[in-house]
């Protein structure tokens, strides 16, 4: 039995070891993580100057979006090794910085000589701060982004389409401003026929599992003025979050997801609207910046065939904040060589090449210059939605919040269940019960 | 010992045994030597079933989150089971469950036991009709579920085509995924689809294991065929399907995989069966405590009902 025993001993040590080799990485490796989307592919290209000049060994972590919360929050929460940088949600920032997975970069910061005045207010405040609004920094504002529009120019610049839509609204059929005139586009392009096909209004976010009918309703949402608390930090949602005109902005979002969405569009988000947009199926498309340089290079549907449209204002111009930062993993193992990622990164210089490649650098240097509106044909776009856009709770109990918003709004705008009225009172109700279990009221 | 070949051949063996080892395995009870050979299963049932299910009754007492390791864990007492039992949004997703189960095994037991009893009627080629119906279960429900999301598309998706040439309805004016009134339809086909070839294996079984000579007594008795059917082939047959409902009951009641992939549980939360509240509730919300009650809540009803079953079944197998 003894030594059946020591074999034993001697197999989970086998093993042990064997699995410690597996996580090991080498000394001039860094593992950074991050959503699989465009940005992404240009961040491995502007990487490589990194890699040259530091002679470390860059890999990369690419996961899809509808699972990249799920499986870099298991990481976090986990104590992973795998990643020893990440690009992580705004929305993460509130629990990786009280649970310890990221690094506080202030020190960091001062002693290499990195200021946030240097990166835009907007972006410092959603993707480095913790309390919001403090100068706490966990990460360093990396990508850029909001939810914006693309349309269909060449649709748009149709002289028939144009003089029926001109007799039909009495307006010039041009990029909506308002969220009554997007509704309006979107139905006389409804059920169409165009160059032989027949055509859709808009295609939406509507997805139920992660954040998708989240960030697609609160651009409607905000633009009518919905807020989270009517004094911020105090958790007082009675009349903000349920307000008239909140009540208003999600019967919008319902009416337009009921006139003008393509068929069999009840669980859709990025790639199920890129879809519909790239096959031609529908007019405009609520989708992020982040994909605007890849559309604008498709050759089916990119050039001077599509144009870009902000978000549309009702009650006042707003817009849902995407993006994110990029945060050092406390459990590194190659504490330097992440700091001097962050360190390389942060140069105005490397953001340039950032922006051209198709990243959306947040530095001042990149957003300041004056070339930068005419630089791309959405740049002048991104600019006007940074200035105005509104962020999600970033609470550490941010997914609780979220899940209860996508459930009330899904339960509402795709099921059809009760009214927007109520919608947003149960919400308050599921609000109320995740900070009362948070010890916040 | 006797001089039997067993007894032989087992002389020839402890000769071959090296001396230290044999010594050692003659100094060993039976009993020992049975201990050692289940030792390592009950370790691993104990480490991988039994640990985590009093870990896992344990957390439910208190108010743990996974995500948060430096928060002080509290002893909630019974809180996290009165608020489950209590919460409006559980009783629908049991119901959803429910509406689930209970449909997919009506239809799934008729199907499986018609095509069961068409097969063993033995006609020609029924060899190649087994292995084709055979086909579904055969899939991964993760394909399955991303390609039923692809054929109950309203634009391009086959199944609205086939209905729409029998209905003469637009394929485009129904949504099977997206509907309130369909959805929960359309997660029952796709199951049965996939898992009535199971039941049918199972049936097949059954009905193979019936004596022709009770038939062939019953044709001298002049008995017609629907009353062979209902006095032999059902309740010999009964044990079978009977088992065929329990194991799809089970499967069924702790379905995820295929119904995240095909509904995601919309639209809204019309088909957020159990198994899918659980995940929000453990792995997106991260209520540790919570969702290890909500887990105990849903072991003990399929353990219960299962045992339950598990005596009617056995009543049943002794008549």
């Amino acid at each position: 039995m003894k030594a059946l025993g020591l074999s034993a001993v001697a197999v989970v040590a086998g093993l042990a070891a064997f699995a410690h080799t597996g996580e090991a990485k080498a000394a001039g490796e860094l593992t950074l993580c991050w959503a699989a989307w465009d940005p992404a592919n240009a961040l491995v290209e502007l990487s490589k100057d990194f890699e040259k000049q530091s002679g470390t060994t860059m890999k990369f972590e690419f996961v899809p979006w509808p699972n990249f919360a799920d499986r870099m929050l298991n990481e976090l929460n986990s104590g992973g090794k795998l990643c020893d940088l990440l690009i992580g949600d705004s929305q993460w920032l509130g629990g990786s910085a009280e649970n310890g997975y990221y690094v506080k970069l202030n020190e960091f910061f001062d002693k290499e000589g990195i200021k946030m005045s240097d990166f835009a207010p907007a972006t410092v405040y959603a993707y480095s701060t913790w309390p919001k609004g403090s100068e706490n920094y966990w990460a360093l504002p990396a990508m850029g982004d909001a939810n914006a529009w693309v349309y269909r120019k060449d649709w748009f610049s149709r002289p028939e389409l144009q003089a029926e839509f001109k007799e039909k609204t009495g307006r010039d059929l041009a990029p909506p401003k308002t969220w009554e005139e997007l509704k309006q586009t979107a139905e006389f392009f409804q059920g169409r026929d165009i160059d032989g096909k027949k055509v859709y209004g808009a295609a939406i976010f509507t997805e139920r599992a992660s954040e998708g009918i989240t960030m697609g309703a609160t651009s409607a949402l905000y633009s009518y003025g919905f807020k989270y608390e009517n004094t911020p930090g105090k958790y007082d949602m009675q009349g903000a979050v349920n307000s008239p005109d909140a009540v208003k902005g999600l019967e919008m979002y319902k009416a337009l997801y009921k006139c003008c969405t393509p068929p069999g569009y009840t669980d859709s988000y990025m790639g199920e609207g890129l879809d519909a947009f790239k096959s031609g199926q529908v007019a405009m498309m609520m989708n992020w910046f982040a994909f605007w340089p890849g559309m604008y290079k498709d050759e089916n549907v990119g050039g001077d065939k599509i144009g870009f449209f902000v978000n549309p204002s009702q009650v006042v111009a707003a817009s849902t904040l995407g993006g994110q930062g990029i945060s050092v993993v406390a459990n590194t193992d190659n504490m330097d060589g992440a700091l001097a990622y962050i360190k390389w990164f942060a140069q105005p210089d490397v953001q340039k090449k950032w922006w051209q490649l198709g990243g959306y650098s947040c530095h001042t240097a990149v957003l300041n210059d004056p070339s930068f509106k005419e630089s791309q044909p959405f740049a002048a776009d991104f600019l006007v939605a940074m200035g105005q856009v509104q962020d999600f709770w970033q609470e550490p109990a941010y997914a609780s919040l979220l899940q209860a918003m996508q459930k009330r709004l899904h339960d509402y705008v795709v099921a059809d269940q009760g009214t927007a009225q109520e919608a947003l009172d149960k919400l308050i109700e599921d609000w109320t019960e995740v900070f009362q279990d948070e010890g916040k009221l | 010992m006797s001089d039997t070949p067993v007894s032989r051949l087992a002389n020839r063996a402890a000769a071959a045994t090296p001396q230290p080892l044999a010594r050692r395995v003659r100094g060993l009870s039976d009993r020992a030597i049975a201990w050692i050979f289940i030792a390592p299963t009950i370790v691993l049932l104990l480490a991988i079933n039994i640990f985590p299910l009093i870990w896992t009754i344990r957390l439910s007492f208190t108010n743990y989150r996974a995500n948060r390791p430096n928060e002080v864990v509290k002893n909630v007492g019974i809180d996290n089971y009165t608020r489950i039992l209590g919460d409006e949004d559980i009783w629908l997703a049991m119901q959803a469950t429910a509406h689930f189960v209970f449909w997919t095994i009506v239809l799934q037991t008729i199907i499986g036991f018609a095509l069961a009893w068409a097969i063993d009627r033995k006609f020609r080629g029924h060899a190649l009709w087994t292995t084709i119906i055979l086909i579904p279960m055969m899939l991964s429900p993760a394909v399955v579920g991303n390609f039923w999301r692809f054929l109950y598309q309203p634009q391009i998706g086959l199944f609205n085509t086939i209905v729409s040439v029998f209905t003469g309805a637009d394929p485009s004016s129904f949504e099977m995924l997206g509907t309130v009134d369909l959805a929960p339809w359309a997660i029952v086909i796709v199951d049965t689809w996939m898992w009535t070839p199971y039941v049918m294996l199972i049936c097949l079984a059954g009905l193979r294991s019936i004596p022709d000579y009770i038939y062939e007594a019953a044709e001298v008795d002049r008995a017609s065929p629907w009353r062979q059917f209902w006095t032999i082939t059902v309740p010999m047959a009964a044990p079978f399907i009977m088992l065929a409902v329990l194991f799809r009951g089970i499967e069924n009641f702790k379905m995820f995989d295929m119904v995240n992939l095909l509904t995601g549980g919309g639209p809204g939360s019309t088909t957020e069966v159990a198994s899918i509240t659980l995940k929000r509730e453990a792995f997106e919300k991260w209520r540790t405590g919570f969702s290890s009650a909500f887990a105990i809540i849903l072991f003990v009803a399929v353990f219960g009902l299962a045992n339950i079953y598990v005596k009617a079944l056995n009543r049943v197998k002794s008549r």
